[in-house]
C-alpha cells in the first residue's frame, strides 16, 4: 500500500506538471498530455489512501500504475542494471528519435545491445522525448542497432514503455506503418538472443516493433495491449467513460497475458510498485534478466531462430466449425 | 327507404403503382451520379462514369482475380474462439454471429488457390463487412497457413487488404498476429517466393503495420485510404485539419511507400505480369 505521504507527493508532482504543461501551451501533444495527467490525478485523488498493489486491484489501476509518473523509465533501468552504456544515435536515413534510445552496454560480464522507449520526466523532457511515442526514424534506428548487435554477436535487450507509435502527419509521410512492419519481419532473422522487458506501457504496434524476442518478460504492473483503454472505449462504447471496463475486457495485465501464453514470465515488483523503489525493482529484475540471457546464449543460433519462429507460429487460438 | 343501398366502404389508399427500385440503384460517392447497380457490378464495382472504386467483397475479389472465377478455398472452417470472452456494449460472440450472417464467412479473410492467367497462385482477400475487416487470430492463422502452403508448393502469394486493423476484441492476441504473419513472411523471403500486397480502401492500423506494407511489391487501388493511424486519430492528436488527399494511395506513392497504383480493371493482368517477372518458368 502506498503511504499517504508518498501519495500526496505524487499528487503534487502531477499538479506541478499539469501547470507546467499549461504554461508551455501551443503544442497539441502538450495539451493531450495535460489532459492525460489530469485523469491520472483524478484517479489518484479518488483512490486516496487505498490503492493496493495486491489482489482485488483491477486492470484500470494497473494502467494507472504502468503510467505512474515516478515509475522507472528505460534510462533509469539502463543506469541501474548496465554499465559502460554508450548511446548510438540516428537511423542514417532521416534523423534521430529521442523517444527511442539505443546503445551498447555491459551486463554481468557480457556486451549487450539495448533498445528502449524513453519517456520524459519533466515537461521539457516529455516534449523532447515526445511522450515516449516514436516516429519511424526511431524504429529504423532500433533495427539498425539490433542488426549491428547481430553482426558483432551481442545479445539484445529491449525495454518496452510507450503509449504507442506517434500518430502524426510527418510519421505517416515517412512511413510509420512500413517502419514497424519491416522491424516485425527483420527481427526474427537476427542470429543473437533477444530478451524483451515490457516494463511500463506496451502500446500496440508501437511497442511490438521492438518486442519480438526469444523471451518476453513483463513487470507485474506493466500493461500490454492492442489499443489503449481510452481509445477502445471511444470506439466500442462511443464515449470516453468506459475506459475501466475496456481495460478489464482487453485483458492487458501481466497475469492475463502470461495465462494466454503471450508473455513468458511475470517479474514481480516491490510491494508498493516499481515507482516506489527503483533500486529494488532493478535488483529483482537483474537475476531474471541474467538467467534469461544465459539460457538463450546456450543455444546454437539455428536452434534459437527455429524456436523463435515456433514461438510466434504458436500464437494461435481458434476453433474449427462445421 | 331506398331500394339500393350504398355500401359504406372505408376509404382505401390507392395501390402503390411505383415500380420497386429499392436496392437496384446506387449513388457514386465521388461523382454523386445515380448508377444502375448491375452496371457497377459489370464494371468490377467501379463507377462507370468517373471510375471511383467501390469496396468489394472478398468473394467478388477472388472471383475477379482467378481465371474463370474458380478457386479452391482453404481453411474455411476456422473461426474465432473468443479467447478473452470479450464484451463491450455487445458480446463479441454476438458480433461474430451477426457478421457471419451478413457475410456468410467465419472470419474476415478468404484464402484460396487458383490460376491467374494460367499460373497457379495463392490469394487471400479481406472482407470489410466482417467487423471492419479486422485481423484477429483467425486471419493471422489463415495467412500463416497460406504462407506455409506457398513454401510447400513453391507458389506465389497475393494478399488483398481491406481492413481497419487489429481486432480489439481479441486484445493482445490480435496484436501478436502482426508478429506471427511478419515472421512467416521472413520465411517466405528465405524461400525466395514472391509476395504481392494489394492495398485497397481502407487499409489501416495493424494490417498496414505488418503484412500490407511488406510485399515484394506493394500495389494500391486508386484513391484507397492507407495509413498507420486513422485520419481522425491524427486530427485529434495534432488538432489540425488534415490536408486534402492525405493518406490516399496517390499520397503514399508520392512518399515512396508503393510500387504502383493500379486501377481495378488492370489489376489482374498487372499481377500476372509481375508474377512472370518474379517467378519465371
Amino acid at each position: 500500500m502506498a503511504t499517504p505521504a508518498r501519495q500526496l507527493a505524487a499528487q503534487q508532482e502531477l499538479q506541478r506538471q499539469i501547470q507546467e504543461l499549461e504554461q508551455v501551451g501551443g503544442s497539441a501533444a502538450a495539451h493531450e498530455e495535460a489532459q492525460r495527467l489530469r485523469v491520472q490525478l483524478e484517479a489518484l485523488e479518488q483512490s486516496s489512501g487505498a490503492p493496493s498493489s495486491e489482489a482485488g486491484q483491477d486492470a484500470w489501476q494497473r494502467v494507472l500504475l504502468a503510467r505512474h509518473p515516478q515509475r522507472p523509465y528505460t534510462l533509469d533501468y539502463i543506469s541501474l542494471l548496465f554499465t559502460d552504456f554508450i548511446e548510438l544515435h540516428g537511423d542514417r536515413r532521416f534523423g534521430d528519435d529521442p523517444a527511442l534510445v539505443c546503445g551498447l552496454a555491459s551486463f554481468e560480464g557480457r556486451r549487450v545491445a539495448l533498445v528502449g522507449h524513453q519517456k520524459g520526466r519533466d515537461t521539457k523532457q516529455k516534449l523532447h522525448r515526445n511522450f515516449g511515442m516514436p516516429n519511424p526514424e526511431g524504429y529504423r534506428k532500433a533495427l539498425r542497432v539490433m542488426q549491428l548487435a547481430a553482426k558483432f554477436g551481442m545479445p539484445i535487450v529491449t525495454l518496452v514503455d510507450t503509449p504507442g507509435a506517434y500518430p502524426g502527419i510527418g510519421a505517416e509521410e515517412r512511413g510509420q506503418a512500413e517502419a514497424i512492419a519491416y522491424n516485425l519481419k527483420e527481427i526474427p532473422k537476427l542470429r543473437v538472443p533477444i530478451v524483451v522487458v515490457v516494463h511500463g506501457e506496451g502500446g500496440s504496434g508501437g511497442a511490438l516493433a521492438i518486442a519480438i524476442g526469444d523471451k518476453v518478460l513483463m513487470l507485474e504492473n506493466a500493461v500490454y495491449s492492442v489499443i489503449s483503454p481510452e481509445s477502445c472505449s471511444s470506439i466500442l462504447w462511443r464515449d470516453w467513460d468506459h475506459k475501466q471496463e475496456a481495460a478489464r475486457a482487453l485483458g492487458l495485465t501481466a497475469e492475463r497475458l502470461h495465462a494466454l501464453g503471450l508473455v513468458d514470465e511475470v517479474v514481480p515488483e516491490p510491494h508498493e510498485g516499481a515507482h516506489a523503489n527503483h533500486a529494488e525493482m532493478a535488483s529483482i529484475l537483474r537475476p531474471i534478466l541474467a538467467r534469461s540471457l544465459i539460457e538463450l546464449e546456450a543455444l546454437p543460433a539455428d536452434e534459437l531462430l527455429r524456436r523463435r519462429q515456433e514461438r510466434l507460429r504458436k500464437l494461435a487460438t481458434f476453433v474449427m466449425e462445421s | 327507404m331506398t331500394w339500393f343501398r350504398k355500401e359504406n366502404r372505408p376509404l382505401e389508399a390507392p395501390k402503390e403503382k411505383r415500380v420497386q427500385t429499392e436496392g437496384l440503384w446506387t449513388k457514386c460517392e465521388a461523382c454523386k451520379q445515380a448508377l444502375w447497380k448491375k452496371d457497377v457490378e459489370a464494371n468490377l464495382h467501379c463507377c462507370p462514369k468517373c471510375g471511383y472504386h467501390f469496396r468489394v467483397s472478398a468473394r467478388a475479389r477472388l472471383e475477379m482475380l482467378f481465371d474463370g472465377g474458380r478457386y479452391i478455398e482453404h481453411d474455411a472452417r476456422l473461426a474465432s474462439s473468443d479467447p478473452l470472452d470479450f464484451k463491450d456494449t455487445k458480446r463479441y460472440r454476438e458480433r461474430l454471429k451477426k457478421a457471419e450472417i451478413t457475410t456468410g464467412l467465419k472470419d474476415a479473410l478468404i484464402t484460396g488457390e487458383g490460376m491467374i492467367e494460367g499460373r497457379p497462385a495463392l490469394v487471400g482477400a479481406m472482407e470489410f463487412q466482417f467487423i471492419g475487416g479486422s485481423m484477429g487470430a483467425v486471419v493471422g492463422e489463415k495467412i500463416t497457413r497460406a504462407i506455409d502452403r506457398a513454401i510447400a508448393g513453391k507458389l506465389p502469394l497475393i494478399i488483398v487488404s481491406c481492413s481497419g486493423g487489429a481486432r480489439m476484441m481479441e486484445g493482445a492476441i490480435s496484436l501478436m498476429q502482426m508478429a506471427k504473419i511478419s515472421a512467416g513472411l521472413a520465411r517466405l523471403d528465405e524461400a525466395r517466393l514472391p509476395y504481392i500486397s494489394v492495398l485497397t480502401d481502407p487499409t489501416t492500423g495493424g494490417v498496414t503495420a505488418s503484412y500490407a506494407m511488406l510485399g515484394d511489391l506493394n500495389i494500391a487501388e486508386p484513391g484507397a485510404l492507407i495509413g498507420f493511424a486513422g485520419p481522425r486519430v491524427i486530427e485529434q492528436t495534432i488538432k489540425q485539419k488534415l490536408p486534402e488527399g492525405f493518406q490516399r494511395a496517390e499520397f503514399l506513392l508520392a512518399h515512396g511507400m508503393l510500387d504502383a497504383i493500379v486501377p481495378r480493371k488492370e489489376l489482374k493482368s498487372y499481377l500476372a505480369r509481375a508474377l512472370r517477372f518474379l517467378q519465371p518458368g
